[in-house]
């Protein structure tokens, strides 16, 4: 039976389609329907391929079914419900098409088996997602998605690229563990690589996410980076790279969300740094290291959109989103804050919240394989995140100086979807059995020690201490409102700069050769003006001489000429004269 | 009209809050003697090793940012000029 229904998919992309034609409470329930429809298909799958298609002669696998694309798919399947609930309000039907279009084609990629339909989806992926950031239909918003449209463009050539090569060379589109034996292999790397945002490809990221609506971004935070995530547990598990690329991810972006005034870009760079923790995972490739990168990106997905919920619920209710602008909202928004305090202890990985039945795993990989300078660097990132998600976004959004903004509480669906999202964190974060029955490997790890709970407490309290300590002594880094360079300087600023050399250099070099050739010419043509105007003369003042002219009439007539063979209006009977004339005269003086 | 939350106007409330704060830090310290720590590597085994890690860490971090904000910091409409 499920072999005749439509991929999980194009259920979403045909789907999204028809959300135009309908209103009111009929398009609410078609649009939650959704999700739930795909879930239950999801539950009902068996291992093995399904949905496969011939095309030119090769297998299109769109359902690539086992433990791996499975845990991810309902990852996504349950963000897209929390998603869609979140931004059930909106009346603006083209964010509604492009975010499920985008959930959509993000399952696309997470159940491809082979490189063709991956690549397909991959593709809408960008197209759908880029509708989603200029949904504000601001100015910053449009360029953002530009800029970002071309980066993954440019990802997807790679990949592209990467994935010709590589078919050529194994005579299959079909993929599954690739490792890094060549030239497609780095290509293919560099493209996945894009989309997880990894150092140095991530500026497109903070750039953009920020800019999209309180509800778009949402959606945004989910699926591109963490289907990267998927792809590259699956491709290249076990690489080194990865745990450097990792090792730079989780430390780097926390020092910019430390800066950082728009708490939109703060939540991006601490998305930025617990993907780190996941391609860490990724690149130590134990099968406990594979299982906590899976199991982080699982919990990730949902206590980060709870965040971007909270922080969307705070814009569209104050209109306001920078730290210099908001606070003390506790008063008036309890239940927002609650269920963004409940997403902050959760990335801070505090005990019984979800981020530490998965982060805890990692790191706990880490030290089996005695990788003691990425520990140290992990732990410091757990530090990191105490500030920017853990203090920072709760502290300056709902207390810290009253801002005089008494905002109401955002409606019933923007409260029940974060509401959800808070009780999947705590019960991830208690029971989290269920979720570690699905990880691809079989798993034997135990969070709830003594040892872990006490260390994570102790690195968590002393963190949050030295906060109390450096904001009571007034050396706390102030909130100021400003911009901080990141790697998008290299084609925002220095793109231009490049624009501005060429401009400078070249059109000056333009201008400089056009005024040499210019004075040339004009000389050139003056002195043949006048040349010509005095041999005429020549001639003239020897045939009016002949004829008689003297003195006053001759130098009248001498300057009529003048003028009239300079100034071009002489009669061509008179030039044609002239001429036969000096040809004569010629003739005669020879 | 909302009724408005107004618990943390009290300083009182606050001075509380922060004493719950200490009380918990040094119950966490405490605790330590109660539980095996993994001890994964030996830089675990010192007492309040994760205490005395978390709060370096946390120091460095926002005086590293501070001075990464020298070097970094923009007008808001650096890419707009």
């Amino acid at each position: 039976m499920i072999d005749n229904m439509l991929p999980p998919a194009l259920i979403f992309i045909v789907g999204a389609v028809l959300i135009p034609f309908l209103r009111g409470k009929a398009k609410a329930v078609y649009m939650l329907a959704l999700p739930i429809v795909v879930f239950v298909i999801l539950l009902n799958l068996s291992f093995g391929n399904t949905w496969i298609v011939e095309f030119w002669g090769y297998e299109l696998i769109m359902g690539r079914v086992d433990k791996l694309s499975l845990v991810f798919s309902y990852a996504f399947t349950i963000m897209a419900f929390l998603g869609i609930l979140f931004a059930l309000h909106v009346k603006d039907n083209l964010q509604h098409v492009s975010g499920l279009i985008y959930a959509g084609s993000t399952l696309g990629v997470v159940l491809a088996g082979d490189f063709l339909s991956l690549y397909l989806f991959w593709e809408i992926m960008a197209v759908s997602s880029t509708f989603l950031i200029i949904a504000s239909r601001t100015r910053e918003s449009r360029e953002a998605g530009f800029r970002y449209i071309l980066m993954h463009l440019v990802g997807g050539l790679i990949l592209l690229a990467g994935i010709v090569l590589y078919v050529q060379k194994t005579g299959t589109i079909a993929f599954d563990y690739i490792g890094f034996t060549g030239i497609e292999s780095y290509l293919i790397f560099i493209g996945i690589a894009l989309n997880a945002a990894a150092i140095p490809l991530h500026a497109w990221l903070p750039d953009s996410y920020p800019m999209g609506t309180p509800t778009s971004t949402v959606f945004l935070s989910a699926f591109t980076t963490k289907s990267a995530v998927y792809l590259l547990i699956r491709t290249f598990p076990g690489a080194d790279i990865l745990i450097v690329i990792g090792g730079l991810m989780v430390s780097l972006p926390i020092f910019y969300a430390v800066l950082e005034n728009d708490i939109r870009r703060v939540l991006s760079y601490s998305l930025m740094n617990q993907v780190g923790f996941m391609l860490v995972g990724i690149g130590i490739g134990s099968q406990l290291a594979l299982n906590g990168a899976v199991a982080h990106a699982f919990c990730h997905i949902i206590y980060k959109a709870l965040l971007f919920m909270a922080a969307g619920s705070v814009l569209q209710m104050t209109g306001k989103i920078k730290c210099t602008e908001i606070g003390g909202l506790y008063k008036t928004m309890p239940l927002t804050c609650l269920f963004c305090l409940v997403g902050a202890l959760s990335i801070s990985a505090f005990p019984f919240f979800s981020g530490f039945i998965s982060k805890s795993m990692i790191i706990s990989a880490s030290v089996h394989e005695k990788l003691f300078l990425i520990w140290l660097v992990l732990q410091f990132a757990s530090t990191g995140v105490v500030d920017h998600a853990g203090i920072k976004v709760p502290f300056f959004t709902f207390f810290g100086h009253d801002s005089g903004i008494r905002a109401k509480e955002p409606p019933l669906n923007m409260l029940l979807a974060m509401g959800i999202a808070a009780c999947l964190c705590v019960g991830l974060g208690v029971f989290y059995q269920p979720l570690y029955n699905l990880l691809p490997f079989p798993v034997h790890y135990v969070p709830y020690t003594g040892g872990h709970v006490v260390g994570q407490l102790q690195l968590l309290l002393f963190g949050a201490f030295a906060f109390t300590l450096l904001i009571l002594a007034g050396y706390y880094i102030p909130e100021v409102r400003s911009k901080n360079l990141d790697a998008d300087w290299t084609y925002r600023k220095f793109g231009r700069f490049a624009y501005n050399i060429a401009d400078k250099g070249l059109n000056s070099l333009n201008r400089i050769s056009e005024r040499f050739l210019m004075r040339f010419i004009k000389g050139l043509v003056s002195f043949f003006k006048n040349t010509a105007a005095k041999i005429a003369l020549f001639a003239a003042v020897n045939i009016w001489l002949l004829l008689g002219y003297r003195d006053k009439r001759l130098e009248i007539k001498k300057t009529q000429l003048y003028n009239d063979i300079l100034e071009g209006t002489l009669p061509i009977g008179i030039g044609v004269a002239i001429t036969i004339s000096f040809v004569f005269l010629v003739f005669i003086l020879t | 009209m909302k009724k408005e939350l107004t618990i943390f106007d009290n300083p009182k409330n606050v001075k509380r809050l922060r004493l719950g704060f200490f009380v918990a830090l040094v119950l966490v310290l405490i605790a330590e003697s109660f539980v095996e720590m993994h001890g994964g590597f030996s830089v675990e085994h010192f007492y309040g090793f994760y205490a005395v890690y978390g709060f370096i860490s946390y120091v460095f971090l926002i005086f590293a940012a501070k001075l990464l904000r020298k070097i970094t910091m923009r007008k808001e409409d650096y890419y707009d000029r």
